[in-house]
């Protein structure tokens, strides 16, 4: 047989039927099903008197609209609090394999929880009205984002209407530098390819760099493939994938893990296999990254300037940038270390995970935030997260530093809850959009890596986290 | 879902590359459990001064008069032409509902975020691809010509105006093509393949039986 890419054998490994034209029917292992896309997808379903094809398949949490404080008050937003209640009656009637639901000790972001409790397998296909859903191609499974008709389509059939991608190989060589990670490393992907290089394809991480991060690191890497254009981003299985799975709650156990892990170690591509495109980076080159515009592309490196539209030749990027400069408050030539910030946000599907936190509870120990800073906050991603941290500390260590500490959810990568920028309000945040009103109508976002988040909430402004250290 | 075959009407202008779908329809409306009602909140931050939150009352609002839509010449558009990688973003499927509440039967661009361009033809909104300098020609003579017209002919795949000035073949999907045409409904043809379905989820699982 043929040399495949892991997308391919995917692919193969999924398809029910293909037409002629390409067209396919894709079968689909987990579907994971949030508060904010899903109501309309079950009142769909119960209009046409259809019932969820494979319930064992869905995996459910409340995340965008839940509160990060004072949880005993419940939801206070009547209109969040209808769609949580939604979510909780539609699971209710139909079921699922999971959930956990606002102030459940296992609630949390549905692109952590998945991971975490080992309901994200390798091999698997995992869908998700979510485009942050590529986070689960992290344990090489072909996971990507669809929309809430889809949403209804895949509870109806267990399927999805599709064609094949093309494939991309994104390679990383070398070595990051101490304090510059994952993140900062997919920023530089998107900075070079852009915000729609990898349409029409689903990418492979892969290189030195990429099979030294931790299942946290590729996460966070596939988990931007979206802000790069590509719906699924995936790393191959490698003994840390495996090492991760072990023993979590829906892993298999006994015989089943042993033949499961047989099966997964197949899940690499073949030598020689053949990418439609290809782009390699060299890691050890790559510096912390800060974004000063308006989409994850607009990036640079922390001892960089902020871009002046005048020397850009494309008049379509020209405008765009002297727009995003006007939205965010900036003028050309200034330096990224110079932008001082209001508010710092460490949390999202991105980066809040233990090793995120640990990651920046390690640039804050000892330290106090700056005074010009009137916030500063960590939202872990799940129950288990923040469970995890306190057992290690690090919520003291934020606290000490006057961090202000969280329950988990999506919080202000969104701001569908109370969490949000005023207008003209300049965050360091560690989540995955800075478009305009992303954090807050009028809100300035720049995305940065934990470390750097920390980095610059005790500086007041945007520092290289490897000259704190 | 609502057939599209031969449709006619304004186009209305909105020159931005990489417009995302937090500007297309903002987060605070996605709290809604319904799929319609999203079109008076059609980019709500560039089309008000004032902030919007959902409840509204629209006729409360203030429109931001240099905002393409609420330009007079452009009332009643049902074509929306716009720049490279439309609809980038979140998945939110609000953002095809919106542009479809508010009236837009048709979308014109060089290029369209993934998620998005699928999640068009969900909802008989149909998201046509043309080159940069098609774009570039259409971009122009809408600002020259007040109730500039366009006709999308989906059975011959020509976008043209009336007078024969301008004709543009566009590709589409030949699946997505008939879907739109006949208005199916994508679960009922899907469920015509419910045995083969069973057959495969019963072979699948068997192989893995972890899943």
């Amino acid at each position: 047989m043929h040399a495949r890419t892991l997308y391919d054998k995917l692919w193969d490994s999924h398809l029910v039927r293909e037409e002629g034209d390409g067209t396919a029917l894709m079968y689909i292992d987990r579907h994971l099903v949030h508060e904010v896309t899903s109501p309309q997808a079950y009142e769909g379903l119960r209009l046409a008197g259809r019932t969820p094809w494979r319930v064992e398949s869905i995996v459910a949490t409340a995340d965008h609209n839940t509160p990060t404080t004072h949880w005993d008050e419940g939801i206070r937003d009547p209109v969040s609090r209808t769609q949580v209640d939604a979510l909780d009656a539609n699971i209710r009637r139909y079921g699922a394999k999971a959930y956990f639901p606002f102030r459940d000790r296992r609630q949390g972001i549905v692109h952590v929880i998945g991971p975490e409790n080992g309901a994200t397998l390798p091999g698997m296909t995992v869908v998700c009205g979510d485009s942050h859903t590529s986070t689960h191609g992290a344990f090489a499974a072909l996971a990507f984002g669809i929309g809430t008709s889809e949403v209804e389509h895949v509870l109806a059939t267990q399927c999805l209407i599709t064609k094949k991608s093309k494939s991309m190989l994104i390679r990383a060589d070398g070595r990051l530098a101490r304090g510059v990670t994952a993140k900062d490393l997919v920023l530089a992907v998107i900075g070079r390819i852009g915000t729609a290089g990898g349409t029409g394809h689903a990418i492979e991480f892969a290189g030195d760099a990429v099979r030294a991060l931790s299942m946290e690191g590729r996460m966070t890497m596939c988990n931007m493939s979206i802000e790069a254009g590509a719906r699924a981003g995936m790393v191959a299985v490698d003994q840390r994938t495996i090492d991760y799975l072990d023993g979590r709650a829906y892993s298999p156990k006994g015989d089943l893990w042993t033949r499961a892990v047989a099966y997964w170690r197949t899940l690499v591509s073949d030598e020689g296999a053949r990418f439609d495109a290809t782009q390699l980076f060299d890691a050890a080159s790559i510096k912390p990254q800060v974004t000063w515009g308006t989409s994850p592309e607009m990036v640079a490196s922390i001892d960089d300037r902020v871009p002046d539209p005048d020397r850009e030749r494309d008049s379509e990027r020209r405008e765009g940038m002297a727009r995003a400069l006007e939205y965010m408050g900036l003028e050309p030539n200034v330096p990224i270390a110079d932008i001082r910030i209001d508010k710092v946000f460490i949390g999202s599907c991105t980066n809040s995970r233990i090793e995120d936190l640990r990651e920046a509870a390690s640039v804050v120990r000892g330290r106090r935030v700056a005074s010009n800073v009137r916030l500063a906050m960590v939202v872990p991603g799940s129950g288990l997260v923040k469970a995890q941290a306190e057992a290690e500390g690090l919520d003291r260590t934020f606290r000490d530093a006057g961090f202000e500490w969280r329950e988990p959810g999506c919080s202000m990568c969104l701001a569908m809850n109370d969490d949000r920028l005023e207008p003209g309000e300049r965050c360091a945040s560690t989540s995955n959009r800075n478009f305009e009103g992303r954090q807050g109508a009028g809100g300035r976002t720049h995305l940065v890596s934990p470390a750097m988040a920390a980095a610059a909430a005790l500086a007041g402004h945007f520092v290289d986290v490897r000259r704190l250290s | 879902m609502q057939t599209f075959t031969v449709h006619k009407g304004i186009v209305a202008p909105l020159d931005r590359a990489n417009v995302d779908t937090d500007a297309i329809i903002p987060k605070q409306f996605l709290k809604s459990i319904r799929r319609s009602g999203f079109g008076v909140n059609l980019f709500d931050a560039w089309r008000y001064t004032d902030h919007g939150e959902p409840g509204m009352e629209p006729s409360t609002r203030h429109p931001n008069a240099d905002f393409v839509l609420n330009q007079p010449r452009y009332k009643g558009a049902s074509i929306l032409l716009t720049r490279r990688n439309f609809g980038c973003g979140s998945s939110r499927e609000h953002a095809p509902w919106a542009l479809a509440d508010y009236g837009f039967r048709a979308l014109i661009a060089p290029s369209y975020a993934d998620i998005f361009f699928n999640n068009c033809f969900k909802n008989g909104l149909l998201p046509i691809v043309l080159s940069e300098s098609a774009v570039d020609r259409l971009f122009a003579d809408v600002a020259v010509f007040p109730g500039f017209a366009l006709t999308i002919d989906l059975p011959s795949q020509t976008v043209r105006t009336d007078d024969g000035s301008l004709s543009f073949a566009f590709d589409v999907d030949p699946f997505r093509k008939q879907c739109l045409l006949n208005g199916w409904d994508d679960i009922g043809l899907t469920l015509r393949h419910a045995n083969e379905i069973r057959a495969f989820e019963a072979q699948h699982l068997a192989g893995q039986p972890w899943l």
